[in-house]
């Protein structure tokens, strides 16, 4: 069965290998990870390449996460991939937001992997 | 009981509430992210030599900053539990390192407060790496300095603000 190509946004490049690892802990099984450092720079990837699952953080300069997500859905790119938002901001109002935008998960760092197993793999189950 | 400084001034706020908030989110994220316990240590933070301090804009509810201080060797260690590789030096994976650290502590922190964990805005982080400088913050009636132990490491955060509104 071949694997899934990710890409993850954060301005923190130990973030996104953090990020990339507790996927693959989680029992991922990534056939590529696609790395952006701003928003502005995930647009510029999904440009390139498909994907099958995006992670994203909310607090970046240079395009935040949520402009990122409005910036999906207003061109049409990654119709039907899951967009997980992995970020600090725990209130509600920061939930609900990422929601509305266009996010189908919201996991707060820190984080675990099994935070991220319960959050993530049930959106790439087929339907 | 506390082990820190905290001064208020006008505003009631429960200080203490906030001190204890820190303990929980500073613990909260060396356990998580990197395997550790870390615990409020006694005494005052050393400071000279070579260091690493990482600095969170608060705005909204509140205005003013958390920083988190630490000493090369505290930072190196922390990049390495973290990412599972031993830095030789302060290198930019040290200082994004600490800077994710500081983020994660400030999120956690203000989470654990209601209204913070929705009305108060945190800035990107802002590293400073070296021998020979100084941070400075304008005086705000709230000013949280705690010390903290990790392995045989010390590192210090304090959080300076002012509630807004």
């Amino acid at each position: 069965m071949s694997g899934t190509t990710v890409l993850i946004v954060d301005d923190s490049s130990v973030m996104r290998k953090i990020v990339e690892r507790a996927l693959r802990q989680a029992g991922l099984n990534l056939e590529k990870v696609v790395e952006a450092g701003s928003g502005r720079e995930g647009l510029d990837a999904l440009e390139r390449e498909p994907v099958g699952l995006i992670v994203s953080d909310i607090n970046m300069p240079n395009m935040d996460g949520l402009e990122f997500l409005r910036q999906i859905q207003s061109r049409g790119l990654a119709q039907g991939v899951p967009v997980v938002m992995i970020t600090t901001e725990s209130g509600e109002e920061h939930v609900r937001e990422a929601l509305a935008a266009g996010a189908q998960g919201y996991i707060r760092k820190p984080f675990t992997p099994d935070q991220v197993r319960e959050r993530v793999l049930p959106l790439l189950v087929p339907a | 009981m506390s082990q820190g400084t905290a001064v208020a001034v006008g505003k009631p706020v429960n200080v203490a509430r906030f001190e204890e908030y820190l303990d929980r989110a500073t613990n909260e994220v060396f356990s998580t992210m990197m395997g550790v316990g870390c615990a409020p240590a006694p005494g005052e933070p050393a400071m000279g030599g070579e260091s690493i301090s990482a600095v969170i804009g608060l705005a909204g509810a509140l205005s003013g900053s958390l920083v988190l201080y630490t000493s090369s060797e505290a930072a190196m260690r922390m990049a390495e539990k973290m990412t599972g590789i031993a830095p030789e030096e302060v290198d930019e994976m040290v200082r994004d390192a600490i800077g994710e650290v500081c983020n994660m502590v400030a999120g956690a922190w203000k989470g654990f407060d209601p209204s913070l964990a929705s009305g108060c805005l945190l800035s990107t982080p802002t590293v400073v790496a070296g021998t020979s400088y100084e941070l400075f913050s304008q005086k705000a009636p709230i000013r949280i300095l705690r010390r903290y132990l990790f392995e045989t490491l010390t590192f210090t955060v304090t959080i300076t603000c002012e509630p807004q509104g």
